[in-house]
């Protein structure tokens, strides 16, 4: 029997625009095979720029924007889509095949009712009667767990949140009966602990359905979830395809063994030592709003160890980085760093606290000034803290440069010329020049991808070996918690629900919070979703 | 109230605000700046009797806030005053020409409006192939010349290469509507294509950036026919953007009618205003200039009301 | 460095071209301004390259003079408006507040109308002459420049890289002159090139109407004023002040244009 979905080394190339160059053709993809039997699940995996998107959407013959099929054969129910015409793909599309798009928000036309858009494709490809459609619909809306299944139809894109419109995609995907529906990262906009309902809402539904599915993400562990074979990607170019057992117990390639041991960092917790910052008391609201986004915070930081600060979006922890630099001064409590009490604004610390406290960023992009060299990021807090110049101040960009593991040869570029990793190194320096007893890291590995993510973490506890620096590490993400902390505090709505140390905080029995957060973080393991969620106490935040 | 509504009260209420605010501006444009009016009028060779006379006539004894709330009250209730050159009723003046103001102006949108939004329909369907380039290339060219000159290129091609019209536009009481017409074809079409080229290029953003919507990517992925993808997903999404650019670009029409008008020597509100500029009759200044802020103002307002009703977020709240 | 593009050559070297004859145009123009030296609407010959003009002037040297006035004005007055708008837009941006809301809200009211209308109003009482029309033009087109330069300002503002300064505890002036300046640049040279070609318009139409440059100096709006009835026998040369005022503004928008998108090419990364 054919299977249902079959590539056979698909090409796919696109043209590129630079900026005042002549256009030029790039491949995006390039001798990859795969196939999909019915009721199966392939998942794609990769980092940004592996092509498992554009893989994803060649199986509806579709290019996003100039991109083309030049090669191979793409052949679903028998035939082969790159020799079919306009009109017998339309008939497809929709029918046979269906999508989920990463962002439901604004994958959803805002103009009309969700129910109008869930049975549209059944009507116009004539699948069922409008009532029936509807029917089914409201079928799928409560399978996929969505509030009022008979009557949230009825509202408008805008009117829902993000998670309940994930599921109000995959139920229009899945209202028409199609053979084979393509996620394309259908968790990824959402927080840790919204994915793993959503996550869970589609499984249950692809495996009612017996519909096969091709997975796409760039998160191992969220697929090896969902996925019966994975297909491992990079730059274009197969990597690894095998079981789902096979990927994630006995990798073969060193790149998929790499991201199966992804923060695999062993990290023991250091012994308790004095404060360098604590915090006591801290409650802040925005300006013109009647609204604490701080409520009585109260946490220490030990000199030279890591305190990670968990929580979702909403949950204040930025804020508290805000109101620790002084760009938010706190309406009560006070912030002792150093031994000596923080002054609350920004603007009247001296010129030492200022020092002894630097910030990293989240998008490293956006951290350094386009139009300043690597040497002028780094060298400008060493002229400006110590009065380096010169032959002196270049010498020590060097040094910092070699710290960081970048070397010889950086010195002169401007930020556009270095990759996302190196940027965030950049800025690293940058805290670094200053000599500081705390850095404050704001989701700096976030926007990386996993592997890249590594080497930063692994340079962080590098660093803190040699130079006894503090880190206050804010972030989402729990696997990075677990690799890097000594101390942890989870926040939620602008609370501590709870703070110590790392295996204090991460050892049972849990308060009903850290418990969901922490059973959120997907596992590189077979079955553990189905484990979590038997054993969930608390329904996630954001639903 | 519904939150739509609120929000049109709201904006209303803020235009008009704003035309007070300009009414303000306007008076005080031509009252508070340095130098006496009357000498500026007069001129230097003025006797002091003709001085002090026409003070008295301006009022320029009274403060200038009462003469302010005079001039408004007056405005309000229809009556705009006398004009200081011939005595005549500025009102009735303006009266005789709005009319022919507006018959060419309502010509010239009632052709580019549709005309634009129809080009920027084309061009945007063809994004970027030989239609789109021929729209947009054609349209770039007459962006930047100004009206007069775009004016007498019109004229020079259809009145001596081509000798289909005459060069003046004279309208009188009592022409027919087919005649009337056919005096103002030159202006008008100057006019359009001083309009069209702005408000086809917006319309062209605008569409554009509807269909780059991925709302509109997953309309395609449904296999849906195009017809449907544009009527039923892109074009209830685009009509709000488009009515605003067409509406933003009609208030752009107010500046070129009066330099139309002064070409073509079309007795109209604009060469009126020009004129009496040129004479410094102060109060046909002041009235003209406060009808064409009022309706520059009223169109914006218009464009902005529009797209707020066209809002479905705004139209649903949650 | 880059390849320049066609368009943006043309653009170039009409631009330097039109530069270079307003500079010079003394050395250039074969005759005087003023001088009746022909007959009248005389066809263009040697000894009148583009023939004479309504009176019998030489209509090539009078464009070039008209150039002169016209670019001299236009360069004036957008350098007001530029210096005026940008120093305030980033004024309002960095320091906020009841600056920021004050300066807003007038920018508002004076867009509120079109800016011939502002002018024509404003005009029918002050006095015509040449500091009138360059401060009046400079100060209402000087509005959009405040706006352009205080949206910009405020995008840089925002980035993480300045709060990094501001964290380190740099100084206003670091922080507008290292950090936002460097940023802010290009846009507002592309914008210069764009008020530039509005105020050549603006001011063509003004003494096209009458109210501006007056006699006996002449603009290229002047000149097609005097001339218009040139057209109406037929008379192509009575075009050329209109065709300069065309081919200047089109040139210049060349050159921007090619600014524009090399700015928006050099920001590289994300471009966030």
């Amino acid at each position: 029997m054919p299977e249902l979905l079959e590539i056979k080394n698909l090409r796919i190339e696109a043209t590129s625009y630079p900026p005042g160059e002549p256009p030029r053709d790039v491949v995006l993809v390039d001798d990859v095979s795969v196939s999909v039997a019915k009721g199966r699940v392939l998942g794609l995996i990769g980092e940004s720029g592996a092509g498992k998107s554009t893989i994803g959407l060649s199986a509806m013959a579709y290019g996003r924007g100039g991109v083309r099929l030049t090669g191979g054969e793409v052949w679903l129910n028998g035939r082969d889509l790159r020799a079919l015409g306009a009109g017998d793909l339309r008939a497809l599309r929709g029918r046979e095949v269906t999508y989920v798009a990463q962002s439901a928000a604004a994958a959803f036309n805002p103009a009309q009712r969700l129910i109008e858009q869930v049975i549209e494709t059944s009507l116009t490809h004539g699948l069922m009667g409008r009532t029936e459609a509807e029917a089914r619909a409201v079928d799928l809306f409560r399978k996929l767990g969505l509030p009022n299944p008979e009557t949230f139809g009825n509202r408008y894109p805008h009117q829902v949140s993000g998670g309940q419109l994930q599921r109000a995609m995959t139920a229009m995907a899945l209202c028409p009966k199609p053979d084979l529906v393509i996620f394309d990262e259908p968790t990824t906009a959402l927080d840790v602990t919204t994915q793993i309902d959503v996550l869970a809402a589609i499984k249950e539904a692809i495996r009612d359905t017996g519909v096969a599915a091709l997975y796409i993400t760039h998160d191992l562990a969220v697929v090896a979830q969902v996925a019966d074979d994975i297909l491992v990607l990079r730059h274009g170019k197969k990597v690894e395809y095998g079981t789902t057992a096979e990927i994630i117990t006995a990798p073969k390639e060193a790149y998929t063994q790499a991201l199966v041991s992804v923060r695999g960092i062993d990290h023991v917790e250091k012994a308790p030592a004095p404060s360098v910052l604590s915090i006591q008391g801290v409650t802040a609201r925005y300006r013109g709003t009647h609204f604490d986004v701080l409520k009585n915070v109260t946490l220490d930081l030990p000199a030279g160890q890591t305190l990670a600060v968990v929580g979702e979006s909403g949950s204040g922890k930025s804020t508290l980085a805000r109101a620790i630099t002084g760009l938010l001064p706190p309406a009560r409590g006070r912030i002792v760093f150093g031994g000596r009490e923080l002054s609350p604004a920004l603007e009247s610390r001296t010129k030492d606290d200022l020092r002894e406290l630097q910030m990293i960023y989240q998008m490293a992009d956006v951290a350094m000034n386009p139009r300043q060299t690597v040497g002028t990021i780094i060298g400008r807090p060493l002229e400006f803290y110590f009065g380096l110049k010169g032959e002196a101040k270049r010498k020590r960009v060097q040094e910092l440069l070699d710290q960081i593991e970048m070397g010889k040869g950086y010195i002169d570029r401007y930020p556009a010329e270095l990759s996302g990793g190196q940027k965030q190194r950049v800025c690293i320096a940058r805290a670094l020049a200053a000599k500081p007893k705390l850095i404050i890291c704001d989701e700096v590995t976030s926007a990386l991808d996993p592997l890249v993510a590594d080497g930063i973490l692994k340079l962080l506890l590098n660093l803190q070996a040699q130079e006894h620096v503090a880190y206050l590490f804010i972030t989402h993400d729990l696997a990075t918690v677990k690799a890097i902390a000594d101390r942890i505090a989870v926040m939620y709505r602008g609370e501590v629900v709870r703070y110590g140390t790392k295996t204090d905080v991460l050892t049972p029995p849990f308060d009903d919070y850290t418990d969901l957060l922490l059973s959120s973080v997907p596992e590189m393991e077979l079955g553990w979703l189905e484990n979590v969620l038997a054993h969930r106490k608390m329904e996630s935040a954001g639903n | 109230m519904h939150p739509i509504l609120r929000l049109v009260v709201q904006r209303i209420a803020l235009g008009l605000l704003l035309l007070l605010a300009v009414s303000v501006l306007i008076y005080a444009g031509t009252e508070a700046l340095p130098g006496d009016v009357a000498q500026a009028i007069l001129g230097q060779s003025a006797t002091p009797e003709a001085l002090a006379n026409l003070r008295e006539a301006l009022g320029l004894n009274q403060p200038g806030y009462v003469r302010y709330f005079n001039w408004l009250g007056g405005v309000l209730t229809g009556d705009f005053g006398k004009a200081l050159t011939n005595g005549q009723d500025i009102g009735q003046a303006i009266a005789q020409r709005l009319g022919n103001t507006l018959f060419l102006a309502g010509c010239a949108a009632a052709i580019s409006v549709p005309l634009a939004v129809g080009l920027g329909l084309v061009a945007a369907r063809y994004n970027g192939r030989w239609p789109d380039k021929v729209i947009s290339g054609i349209t770039l060219s007459t962006i930047s010349l100004p009206e007069f000159v775009a004016a007498y290129f019109v004229i020079y091609l259809l009145t001596q290469v081509f000798p289909i019209f005459q060069p003046v536009a004279m309208v009188f009481p009592g022409m027919g509507f087919w005649e009337k017409l056919q005096a103002v074809a030159l202006p008008v079409l100057v006019l359009v294509l001083v309009v069209l080229a702005h408000m086809m290029r917006m319309t062209r953003a605008a569409i554009l950036n509807v269909m780059q919507s991925a709302y509109i990517e997953t309309a395609e992925l449904k296999g849906l026919s195009p017809m449907r993808v544009i009527w039923r997903h892109a074009l209830p999404n685009a009509v709000a953007p488009i009515i605003s650019v067409v509406v933003i670009n009609l208030a752009y029409l107010v500046v070129g009618v009066v330099v139309v008008e002064v070409v073509f020597g079309y007795n109209a509100l604009g060469q009126y205003l020009v004129d009496h500029v040129a004479k410094r009759d102060l109060p046909v200044v002041q009235a003209v200039g406060l009808i064409f802020a009022a309706v520059y103002i009223g169109l914006n307002i218009l464009a902005d009301v529009l797209s707020i009703i066209a809002n479905p977020r705004l139209r649903h709240p949650k | 460095m880059r390849r320049i593009p066609l368009s943006a050559l043309i653009g170039l070297v009409l631009t330097g071209l039109f530069l270079f004859a307003a500079i010079f145009a003394d050395f250039i123009a074969p005759y005087p301004l003023d001088a009746v030296l022909g007959k009248v609407w005389e066809p263009p010959s040697a000894q009148f390259w583009l023939g004479t003009d309504t009176i019998g002037r030489d209509i090539f040297s009078r464009l070039i003079y008209g150039g002169q006035i016209t670019i001299f004005v236009a360069l004036a007055s957008s350098l007001l408006s530029f210096g005026l708008g940008s120093f305030l837009g980033f004024l309002a941006a960095v320091r906020g507040g009841w600056v920021d809301q004050g300066l807003s809200r007038l920018v508002d009211l004076v867009m509120a109308i079109p800016t011939l209308i502002v002018a024509l109003v404003v005009l029918s009482v002050l006095p015509i002459n040449l500091t009138v029309l360059i401060l009046i033009m400079g100060l209402l087109d000087s509005t959009r420049v405040f706006r352009l330069a205080r949206a910009v300002a405020m995008d840089i503002a925002v980035m993480d890289y300045v709060e990094a300064a501001r964290l380190r505890g740099e100084g206003q002036v670091w922080v507008i002159f290292r950090e936002i300046l460097p940023n802010a640049l290009s846009p507002l040279v592309a914008e210069f090139g764009l008020r530039f070609i509005f105020a050549v318009l603006f001011i063509s139409t003004l003494s096209f109407l009458g109210l501006g440059i007056q006699p006996p100096l002449a603009d290229w709006g002047g000149m097609v004023k005097e001339n218009k009835d040139g057209l109406v026998y037929g008379k192509a040369a009575a075009l050329m002040p209109a065709l300069a005022i065309a081919l200047l503004a089109i040139s210049v928008n060349l050159v921007a244009d090619w600014v524009l998108s090399r700015t928006s090419s050099l920001k590289g990364g994300r471009g966030a």
